[in-house]
Order: structure tokens, then sequence, then C-alpha cells
């Protein structure tokens, strides 16, 4: 009995350790994105949005054209003449021709190529994040997953521009100081409020499927792995019976 | 058709003795394998060896698959190994089973010792047993690192950062060594090509001498078990062990059953959820190595956080690195600290019991303070389950000679 507690005391510490898991970002609790790199549709549009609005700045190195293709269920006509808007070939990655110093004499900070961006940021800091810009009293661009980021909001005339509305707090010392309490469109934008986040939610299952192409196929596989495994250890556990019926 | 059959089998038993004259095939499998003896009473626990058999062959075929596509410079690292996951047909899959196997190795060895602790597998005759797996626990952990470093991302960087300027707290020696460890003034090509020298052929080697040797000793005395009693004290009128049956062919098919359902396990990590979270595979290391810019938070993988807390805890740096190196150490010496005349808690009173939980809560309980920030109350946290990590040898020490025990039967029990 006392070795079964044993045994329980320590399931229990290791499964408190597993459920301990660490935020991809840190920081406060962000609102899932929604974002399925299953919906070939969205990653369609996202790809689309990425292309006409991200790839003049940030590359994506590590993304072949045909792959994207191949993934995306896009014939080689539609990627060269809808998404290819350098003079790239089909077997080429999705790079720019700004080069860093370029990018630093240009905006201060090289545009980050964002092959990986999905994750080592995740999906429901990108989808903030291209929710999140503001401008403030000064007029300058801001955002609210990454404060004073150096980024304009390029994607300004779909969202439209949104202003935040200040309140006073007092914190534990006793200080008054102003936070944001929420955000009123000044400007509005092409697109209404859901389907500005429709279109981030498309950007950013794009973007998780650019930091990893074989998540596509490696689920389908992992099904079909399993299941094998399953029969092959059923079968493994009748052999073991079999043999062990002679012992006990 | 049945002559046909027979002279096959008289041409296989032919080629058979053709061998044993001159290399000792037979003998040898029926030494180590068919007339090797071992307990019919193992349980669950006594899965984690071969498992861990298992992870170190499929580290060793994946790892030279990955060496043929993998750049060992700092220029080129961090794009082959996206160049591995996307251009390279399956290396996807190489390189997950590759960076799954390396958590997995760790949760099985670090069974594999709980299991030591909860039935005594480390007390004499099998002390050298545990010092062997011990010294491949310390090169598991040396390989780890290094091939934690090689995909040259920004954890890869800042966690070799950390750790090789530990060595830098040692007086004297310390600058010198560091950089006689980096090749370099700080982290560079260089670090990263001789890291990988000593991953993919230095580690290994030393792995598998190791294992051998553990091997070797394990079959001389044979398998300790659930109660840890010497099944040779208790032989039958024919020489074996009442109760001990041939290692093959019962634990060879009871070994492919654990084999099965820990691959079931494995592969669901593996294909649909390969971070884990961010513990098995981190952020941060997906962003390319950065020298100037420091991540905000800087930890190693789950397996090493317990004793990186155990660092932490420490105000004084060469303190805790003197702290952390006694607390794997300290394992070492477990085969004469556990002076208990009772291999198995089965058969142990509860003091050993109390102790062992507080033990293992405090392991894993360090191991998570380790992933955390570090506000002041989880450093003080560290601290009280620091001390209870080394309390527990040091009571093991003083109570097991005299701690109360139950009284062990002759034979095993189910």
């Amino acid at each position: 009995m006392k070795i079964k507690a044993t045994i329980l005391l320590f399931s229990t510490a290791m499964l408190l350790a597993a459920s301990f898991s660490v935020p991809a970002s840190g920081g406060a609790a962000l609102e899932p994105s929604g974002a399925n790199i299953n919906d070939t549709a969205s990653l369609q549009r996202g790809a689309k949005w990425f292309v006409n609005y991200c790839l003049g700045c940030h590359s994506l190195d590590y993304q072949r054209y045909n792959r994207l293709a191949k993934d995306l269920q896009l014939s080689e006509e539609e990627v060269m003449q809808n998404l290819v808007l350098s003079d790239a070939k089909f077997g080429d990655t999705m790079s720019i021709a700004m080069s860093e110093e370029q990018g630093e004499a240009w905006f201060g900070k090289a545009p980050p190529d964002l092959s990986l961006v999905g994750r080592s940021r995740g999906g429901d800091w990108l989808y903030a994040y291209l929710r999140g810009f503001y401008q403030d009293k000064s007029g300058n661009w801001n955002n609210t997953a990454l404060a004073n980021a150096a980024m304009p909001h390029v994607l300004w005339q779909l969202q439209g521009i949104q202003t935040p509305v200040y309140r006073q707090e007092t914190n534990e010392q006793g200080y008054e100081h102003e936070v944001i309490a929420h955000f009123e469109l000044t400007t509005p934008g092409i697109q209404s409020e859901q389907e500005y986040d429709e279109t981030a939610r498309d950007l950013t299952a794009f973007l998780l499927y650019v930091g990893e192409p074989a998540a596509l196929q490696r689920k389908g596989i992992g099904v079909w792995v399993i299941l094998f495994l399953v029969l092959f250890t059923f079968i493994a556990y009748l052999l073991k019976v079999e043999y062990w019926r002679d012992v006990h | 058709m049945a002559k046909s059959a027979s002279s096959l089998a008289k041409r296989a038993g032919d080629l058979m003795n053709w061998l044993d004259d001159r290399l000792p095939v037979t003998s040898f499998w029926n030494a180590v394998m068919t007339g090797y003896q071992a307990p019919k009473n193992f349980n669950f626990w006594y899965y984690m060896g071969s498992l861990a058999l298992l992870v170190l062959v499929m580290q060793i075929l994946t790892g030279i698959f990955l060496t043929m596509h993998y750049k060992p410079s700092a220029a080129e690292a961090f794009a082959s190994v996206e160049y591995i996951m996307r251009d390279v047909d399956w290396g996807w899959l190489l390189r997950y089973m590759h960076s799954t196997g390396a958590s997995f190795f760790f949760i099985l060895i670090y069974l594999h010792m709980f299991r030591s602790l909860l039935y005594g597998s480390h007390q004499k005759p099998r002390e050298l047993l545990w010092v062997f797996g011990m010294f491949i626990y310390l090169a598991l952990m040396a390989e780890a690192f290094l091939g934690y470093v090689l995909p040259w991302g920004q954890m890869s960087y800042w966690g070799a950062q950390v750790i090789i300027n530990l060595f830098g707290a040692i007086p004297k020696i310390g600058e010198p060594l560091t950089q006689w460890i980096r090749g370099d003034y700080f982290i560079s090509d260089a670090t990263l090509n001789k890291f990988f020298a000593l991953h993919v052929i230095a580690v290994p080697l030393a792995i598998l001498g190791l294992v051998m040797l553990h091997l070797v000793a394990l079959r001389e005395n044979g398998s300790n078990n659930p109660d840890g009693i010497e099944i040779k004290a208790n032989k039958g009128p024919d020489g074996t062990p009442i109760d001990g049956i041939p290692f093959h062919p019962y634990y060879t098919v009871k070994d492919i059953f654990g084999v099965g359902m820990f691959l079931i396990l494995f592969s669901f990590i593996l294909f649909m959820w390969p971070e884990v979270g961010g513990l098995f595979l981190e952020a941060d290391n997906f962003i390319p190595a950065n020298p100037l810019v420091t991540p905000e938070h800087i930890k190693p993988v789950w397996y090493f956080t317990p004793y990186y807390a155990i660092l932490k805890a420490v105000p004084d740096k060469l303190m805790g690195v003197i702290m952390m190196g006694a607390s794997v150490t300290i394992l070492f010496f477990l085969p004469w600290l556990d002076r208990s005349p009772v291999k198995s808690i089965r058969y142990r009173g509860l003091w050993y019991k109390v102790l062992l939980g507080m033990f293992t809560i405090a392991f894993v309980r360090l191991g998570m303070l380790g992933m955390a920030a570090g506000t002041p109350a989880e450093t003080w946290e560290m601290r009280v389950w620091t001390l209870v990590y080394f309390m527990f040898f040091v009571l093991l020490y003083f109570m097991s000679p005299g701690g109360k025990t139950k009284p062990v039967p002759d034979r095993v029990t189910h």
C-alpha cells in the first residue's frame, strides 16, 4: 500500500511539473488568435496580404515559392502571377532586395526576416500585434503588444486609425498615471472591425504555416504511425502473455 | 519438401558451427541472454533501462543523418537546421526525433535512477554499476549541452554563455579555462565547430564505452528486483535460481511490449506537440544567435533546471557553482550513503518513504523554479528545496543503519 502511495506522490509531482508550461513570449495572457493552418483558404488569403503589405520590407528567407504553391494548393501560374511581385523564379525563396544595411539606414532598425516569427512569438502574439497598432497623442505609431515598436502601421488603410482613450489610475505608491482605457477608431478603414480581425487571423495563420511548413503533414502522418504502433503493441502484448503463461 | 527443409536446417547448423569455431557467438548469447537468469518479478520501473538503450541507438542513427546536412559554422548553422526542417526529405522527422529523443532520454534516465532509490539497486554488490550509470548520466548532460548549442539560436548562444561562464568562477584558472573551452574570447564560430566535434564523436564514444561497462557490471551480479532480494541465494536442484527466469525469451518479449508503449507516447509528442509548450524546443531558439541582443529570460532546457535552481539559490557565484557541482557529485556516493540493511522501499520503514518523498518533491519543484523568472519569493523557495535536496543525503547516511525495517521474505512476491 505504501509503495503505491509513493508512486502516487511521485506521479502527482510529475503531473505538477508537466502542467507548468512556459509561455512563448511571456507577459500578460493574450486573446486566442483562432488561426488555423489547416484552413487552406485562410492561408491563401494570408499569403496575398503578406505579399502585398509585408514582403516589401520583411523577407521570408527560408520559404520557397514552389513549396508555398504545393502546400497552399496553388498552381505555378497562380503563384507567379499573383504572389511573385519581383523577378524571383518559382523555386526561389521569398527574399527581398533590401539589404540589412539599407534597412538600418532607412528605418533605424532593419525589418527582421519573418520566416520563424510564428514559432518564436506564437500565433496569439502575432494576432495581438497586428491588431494592436494605435496612434498616440503626438501622432506616432505605437503597439500594445510591443511597446515603442519601430514599425509603422502598414495596414492602417484596412483597419483605420485607432487612438487611445486614457484614464487616470493610482498605483500602490499613490502616484497617478495614465493608462489606456480603450481605443476609438478616429479614422475608419476600408474594412469593418470583423473584416480586419479576419485579415489579422489570415496573416497569423500564414506566418504560423511559414514557421513550420512540415506542420501541415506531420499530424496526418502521426495518426497513422500511432495507429500502427497501437496494433503492434497489442500483438506484442499477446505475445508477452503467451510466453509468460508458464511463469505464473 | 521435408527433405530440403531439413537440409537447410543442417546447413544453418553448419554455418553456426563454423562461426562458433571462430567467434564465441552461441556461448556469448547463452551467457548474456538465454542463460542469464533474471528475477521474475520485474515491474514498470524495469522498462527504463532497455528503453534508454533504444533512445541511445535512435539518437546515434538520427544524428548520423542530421550530420549529413548540418553545417557547423556560425554563419550557416541556423540556416542549415531550417534547411533540414524544410528542404531535406523527411528532415523534419529526423530533427524532431533527435530533439524529442534528447528530452525523453532524460525522462527515462531520471525514472531509471528513481527506480534505484525505490529498490536499493545501488547497494552492495552493485555499487560500481551505479557509479558507471552516474558517469553515463554525466556524459549525457555534456552531450545534451553541446548538442543544444548546435542549432545556433538565441537560447543556444546565451545558454552556452551562462554555462561556460560558470567555469570562470573558479579562482585563478577560471578565466583561461573559459577561453580554452570557447577556443576564443567569446562564443564564436570556433566554439561551435569545437562543440560539434565533441557532440558527434567524442562524447558519444565515451557514452558507448560506459554503457558497455554498465551492462557488463549488470550481468556480473544480475539485476536487483522490487523486493531487493538476491535470487541467487535460493537455487533449485538444477543450480538455477528458483525465482529466476531466462532473460531471453521472457524479458525480450516483455521489453518489446514496453518499446511499443513507449513509442506510442514518443510518437504522440513528436508528431502532435514537438515543442511541448517550449519545454522541449524553446521559442527563443527560433531566433538566430545574436551576440548583441540578450534574451529577456535565459534558462536551460528542463532537464537541467533543478541544478540551475540550486545555482541561482546561492547568492555567491563561486559557492553557487560549488553547490551545483556538489548536487550532482553527491549522487556518485549514494551506494555508501545508503547504509540500510534492507534494499527495497517495501521493507524499509516510514522514515525512508518520507525522505524519498521529500527528495522527489524537492527535485521536481527545483526543476520548476529553475525555469521561472526568479522573484525574491521564488529565490527563497529555491533555498528551502536546495536544503531539502542535500538533507536527503545527510539524513539517509545517519538514519539508514538504524532506521526501522520490516522482515524481508526469502522469495520474491508478486
